[in-house]
């Protein structure tokens, strides 16, 4: 039989496949190129940009832990004006979209970085990061308050002319109804969940052993917190969702498809395997023609209740 | 940079908690330098999750040598390999040791498992005006040379028991060594726990004399992705982090930020 369509559709952003590198795990593209293609994945979604270069958080900034690892790194990044001029160019020769992550520790800041991706080739599409602290109101996460989630999400399509996916953090009381509100103020994806928040703590010198205090927890330590949340998100809302949390295996990422994700993003399992990305979509592709199934888009959302 | 499934040659317990392994890869032994380090997968599977950072030794051949101490975990499986198991491993990874010229007296100063890149330096330098100290803390700890197959190397020890060699830290030995060097201006190379790296730098740069030190982190992706590995450089730097993983592991001591790290 012909090779399976791995072709996926999340509203205006054509995919060729739907596996994406996750933000933060995967640089700018260019690290893993020595030992792996990206031009191969569906999309990459690099490092979160902000409009001012940021240092991060001072070290230690990433602690393993059972089937899992805690970071936090503090959003370091080059900033937009380094991104745009060292960091894009590379990238666009790939046959790859390329998502770009952004953040700001206010509403002016979101929107700035937004305006100045406008236009800019090669930049397929926004992902939102609305986890990090609102300088304006107190340090609580923009994310948390579905008002606020809705307030960033408008702000950054009234300066963008590009797709707009808003990444949903999990350590909320109810994801839907921020996920509700993101959708009501235009967005045009969702991409779930970011990182839960935790701690660990050396108990010989009686201190976190993270610098930071707390961290965010990924790997498949996460997994099936993360599948449910998006099996809710898919539910509660009728614009398409990415979804991630711990995917390592093909078998993982075909679990988030069958929950109604259109695409998948693989993250903390590079670092496993830095393979691991290719290594799922080949995963997909092989359980596809092994059940004769034409295109990938017959499992997605193919849950039976 | 090569990721490869690699098959382990020997794997054996040299002292204390010490193993020495070797593994086969031809395209990693052709690129190793000293000072570079390799990411092992201590076995499949989610736990532990990540890899483990480990230092070059040496090259042997197309087999690359690593030492290690049983720490935790990680290390505890990996020292139940067997010759013929397969390890993944990615590698070589970060910058290495710069090579001093002939004009200057190269002193190499390792700490415990610190001595592992310092000998794949010492043996890459391959010259008798090379002074080589070693530190640790007691005799069970210390390595023998003769039991990895290295000859021609025969570092002055140091121990904190005073059970062998110098009795006290390998600093000591250090500020006598540069007491008495005088031909030719001394540069430093050195590894070790992070105590001893502070005071080779304080001696190194109070004397203002050149000082490469390796660096150990945690790591998570080993090659500048995930920024895991920062460590904070000299006040007067235009960042305020380097990256042990790709701006190290081995860096000029005067760029980094003794007094932080």
């Amino acid at each position: 039989m012909n090779k399976p369509d791995l072709a996926v559709q999340v509203g205006a952003l054509s995919l060729k496949n739907p596996v994406l590198t996750a933000s933060g795990t995967f640089g700018y593209g260019r690290e893993f190129a020595p030992i792996m293609n990206p031009g191969l994945l569906g999309g990459i979604v690099v490092k979160g940009i902000s409009l001012k270069p940021m240092a991060g958080n001072p070290p230690p900034r990433i602690v393993e832990t059972p089937c899992g690892m805690l970071n936090a790194i503090g959003l370091a990044n080059v900033g937009l004006e380094v991104f745009l001029s060292e960091k894009l160019p590379w990238l666009q020769k790939l046959d790859t979209c390329v998502v770009v992550n952004i953040y700001g520790h206010s509403l002016d800041e979101y929107g700035a970085v937004a305006a100045g991706l406008k236009g800019v080739s090669g930049v397929a599409a926004l992902e939102v990061n609305i986890s990090c602290p609102n300088v304006e109101q107190g340090g609580m996460a923009f994310g948390t308050d579905p008002a606020v989630a809705a307030q960033v999400t408008e702000r950054v399509l009234r300066e963008t002319d590009k797709p707009v996916i808003v990444k949903l953090s999990p350590n909320v009381t109810d994801i839907c109804a921020i996920a509700r509100a993101v959708e009501q103020a235009g967005a045009h994806a969702l991409s779930l969940i970011n990182t839960l928040t935790g701690m660990s703590i050396d108990i010989e010198r009686r201190i976190p052993k993270l610098a930071n205090g707390s961290g965010g927890l990924s790997g498949p330590a996460i997994r099936p917190v993360a599948l449910h949340l998006v099996h809710q998100v898919v539910g509660a809302v009728n614009i398409p969702v990415i979804g991630m949390g711990g995917i390592l295996e093909p078998r993982d990422a075909l679990e988030f498809l069958m929950a109604g994700a259109q695409a998948i993003q693989v993250g903390t399992a590079t670092f496993a395997n830095p393979r691991a990305s290719l290594d799922i979509l080949e995963g997909i592709e092989q359980f596809l023609s092994d059940r004769d199934i034409q295109s990938v888009k017959e499992i997605i959302g193919s849950l039976k209740s | 940079m090569i990721e490869e499934s690699t098959e382990v040659v020997f794997n054996k317990r040299v002292a204390g908690n010490t193993f020495f392994m070797g593994y086969r890869s031809d395209p990693m032994a052709n690129e190793a330098g000293p000072g570079q380090f390799v990411m092992m997968q201590v076995r499949s599977g989610i736990d532990p999750l990540l890899r483990r950072p480990f230092s070059i030794l040496g090259v042997n051949g197309d087999v690359l040598l690593i030492l290690y101490r049983v720490v935790g975990h990680g290390t505890a499986i990996l020292s139940e390999k067997k010759p013929g198991d397969f390890v993944q491993v990615l590698g070589p990874l970060g910058k290495g040791f710069a090579l001093p010229c002939e004009a200057v007296y190269p002193i190499l100063v390792a700490g415990g498992m610190g001595i592992a890149p310092l000998i794949f330096l010492s043996l890459n330098l391959a010259r008798k005006d090379q002074q080589f100290l070693a530190g640790y803390g007691i005799s069970p700890e210390v390595v023998p040379l003769d039991q990895l197959g290295i000859r021609g190397l025969s570092p002055a020890i140091a121990t904190e028991d005073g059970s062998q060699g110098h009795h006290g830290r390998v600093t000591e030995l250090l500020e006598s060594v540069l007491l008495s060097a005088k031909e030719k201006p001394p540069a430093i190379f050195t590894c070790g726990p992070l105590p001893m790296l502070k005071a080779v730098s304080r001696i190194a740069l109070g004397q203002n004399i050149p000082c490469q030190v390796s660096l150990e982190s945690n790591m998570a992706c080993g090659v500048g992705a995930c920024q895991g590995c920062a460590v904070k450089k000299a006040p007067d730097s235009i960042k305020p982090y380097a990256h042990v993983c790709r701006d190290g592991p081995v860096f000029d001591a005067k760029t980094l930020d003794w007094e932080v790290i």
